[in-house]
């Protein structure tokens, strides 16, 4: 086995054991980008700053997009950052140099996390390493895609309705959204304020317990970081299922479930049964409107977080060469016009409308009530059960291009990750089976505020009891 | 309901983003099938419901009013698009 391939726990484990030095695996990690990323394109510019590997975690890991880096260019993969360097770290990249962690660059991303396929980057897509013509999905699908091509050992996300699950389900790797504010969001560019979490994406359960142990904890610079204590997630890495309660939502199968999914999906819950957990049937009867929900509260946030972006303080500038309305009037216009992709500016709009006068009690209002009842479904599911496990995504990967002109067909594929961001609460996604295309297909389990350790449990018994996290793409 | 070509330009003027005529028929359909697509939430009774903000209950945060040393002014304006006199430099914005 190449360096490159190894999870971070064995890796640190051979620098322990003084077998392999820190500079040797981040080289290895750098010529394997070298070698594939051509063809993968998950990295968006690699970091400027060396490592000086005398951290206590020198793991190599990716950044994406939108996590503010000192003196590194942070663009969220939109024109209209373009030149932005951070002044500063955010929470969870300060905590990662804390740790020693070595940052090989940054990744690619949907434009300010507006997407499910990573194609509304203006820097073009990112490719799914499982097969090239298909899409890694999104908006994390470059921090996906580099730690299934083994061009990174883990990499940070963002999720806000299942940025982090989908990639990871699409490209066979961990992916895990915490509870809404377990991680800090100080420094992440902000997409919708009240969905938004950071999250690891890593080649197994242990890893995602080992990243999770550096980037939770409370920080006073995110008025919304929760003062909770940490606790060791590596404790909650155990092998036994014994009398745990899995929830089945009967809405989860339903029509537009690929029957290749739904059947990996219902081969995990045999294996859990035959583990000794206890499968449950629930119902979360509003789950159906989650979509619909999410498209009104995540936008209209959004358009209110990216009315910052008009040119003025930082980014690009833009002024037209004839008079419209005014000069500031037509600089803002021209800025944002050419700095944001049409995505971008579909959500923007669509947030707009949403909040603007005679709308508002139609739409926002009504999103954010609709949102109680989705949430009060999920709390009433765990108080019976100890997880819900639902397929990731309801599909394999797509072809790049398939969805593109389409953007409903495209927010569907988020059906089942969305509920988890509008309750907060945390969930994962795991590699449970292959399509017969070859391509990855990922379960969901979701858990309790806070109780990220469950998840990490449940998951990390499937983990030990299969193989497809082993497999690795041929590139 | 379904969003008019009115509609997207009054929504367009509030964003701050230029429609350009030619684009106008598309970003109208796809508003309008977004607009459509979540009217399914007209359905649902929601009198006696209270809107969720934020999932996870916080109140109001407080912290001692300290002076912390902070980003400096020649690093904020690192970032600038246009700086001048130790501040940003904004067009000209009354005549």
């Amino acid at each position: 086995m190449s360096l490159y391939q190894l999870t971070s726990h064995a890796l640190l484990d051979l620098i322990k054991s003084r077998q392999v030095g820190a500079r040797d695996a981040y080289i290895a990690v750098q010529e394997r980008i070298k070698a594939v990323d051509p063809k993968v394109k998950a990295y968006v510019r690699m970091a400027t700053v060396q490592p000086d590997f005398t951290g206590a975690l020198p793991v190599p890991i990716a950044i994406k997009d939108n996590l503010c880096t000192k003196q590194e260019e942070i663009t969220c993969s939109s024109r209209i950052l373009k030149g932005f360097r951070s002044p500063y770290d955010a929470g969870v990249i300060e905590r990662v140099k804390q740790s020693g962690g070595t940052i090989l660059g940054i990744v690619n991303m949907d434009e300010f996390a507006f997407g499910s396929s990573c194609e509304t980057s203006c820097y073009g897509p990112t490719f799914n390493p499982w097969n090239l013509q298909c899409v890694p999905g999104g908006s994390s699908g470059g921090s996906a895609a580099s730690v299934a091509a083994d061009e990174a050992m883990w990499a940070l996300g963002s999720d806000t309705g299942g940025s982090i699950r989908q990639p990871a389900a699409f490209c066979g790797i961990v992916g895990l959204k915490p509870t809404y504010g377990r991680v800090s969001r100080y420094g992440l560019i902000a997409f919708a304020s009240s969905l938004d979490q950071i999250g690891p994406l890593t080649k197994d359960v242990h890893d995602c317990a080992l990243l999770m142990n550096i980037i939770s904890g409370y920080d006073e610079r995110d008025s919304t970081s929760v003062n909770e204590p940490v606790p060791d997630y590596t404790k909650a890495l155990v092998n036994d299922v014994k009398g745990l309660r899995i929830g089945i939502p009967k809405e989860a199968f339903v029509d537009g479930l690929d029957p290749e999914v739904r059947k990996s999906v219902e081969d995990a819950l045999e294996l859990y049964k035959k583990l000794g957990a206890t499968i449950k049937e629930v119902s979360l009867p509003h789950t159906p409107y989650a979509v619909a929900t999410y498209y009104i509260v995540a936008t209209a946030e959004a358009s209110s977080n990216l009315a910052r972006f008009d040119g003025v303080r930082f980014g690009a500038r833009k002024q037209p060469t004839q008079v419209r309305k005014n000069a500031l009037v037509d600089m803002y216009e021209e800025t944002r016009s050419q700095g944001f992709g049409d995505e971008a500016k579909r959500r923007i709009m669509l947030g707009t409308y949403a909040l603007s006068s005679g709308y508002y009690d139609a739409y926002y209002l009504r999103g954010q009530k609709v949102r109680t009842l989705i949430k009060n479904d999920l709390d009433e599911v765990f108080k019976d059960c100890d997880c819900v496990l639902t397929p990731t995504s309801p599909t394999v990967a797509f072809k790049v291009g398939e969805k593109v002109s389409d953007p409903l067909s495209m927010y569907l594929s988020d059906i089942y990750t969305i509920p988890a961001n509008l309750a907060g609460i945390p969930a994962i996604s795991i590699p449970c089976g292959f399509s017969k295309s070859g391509l990855p297909i990922g379960m969901q389990l979701m858990g309790k505020a806070f109780d990220e350790e469950m998840l990490l449990r449940v998951s990390y018994t499937y983990e030990q009891n299969t193989e497809w996290h082993l497999k690795k793409p041929n590139l | 309901m379904s969003i008019s070509k009115q509609d997207v330009k009054y929504i367009a003027a509030l964003a701050r983003i230029d429609v350009p005529e030619a684009q106008l028929d598309a970003m109208t359909k796809s508003l309008s099938d977004v607009v459509q697509y979540v009217e399914t939430l007209q359905k649902l009774d929601v009198s006696n419901v209270k809107p969720t903000s934020h999932a996870v209950p916080v109140g109001n945060v407080w912290r001692q009013d300290q002076v912390k040393t902070s980003l400096t002014n020649q690093e904020a304006l690192a970032i600038a698009v246009e700086a001048k006199e130790g501040s940003f430099k904004v067009p000209l914005v009354i005549e």
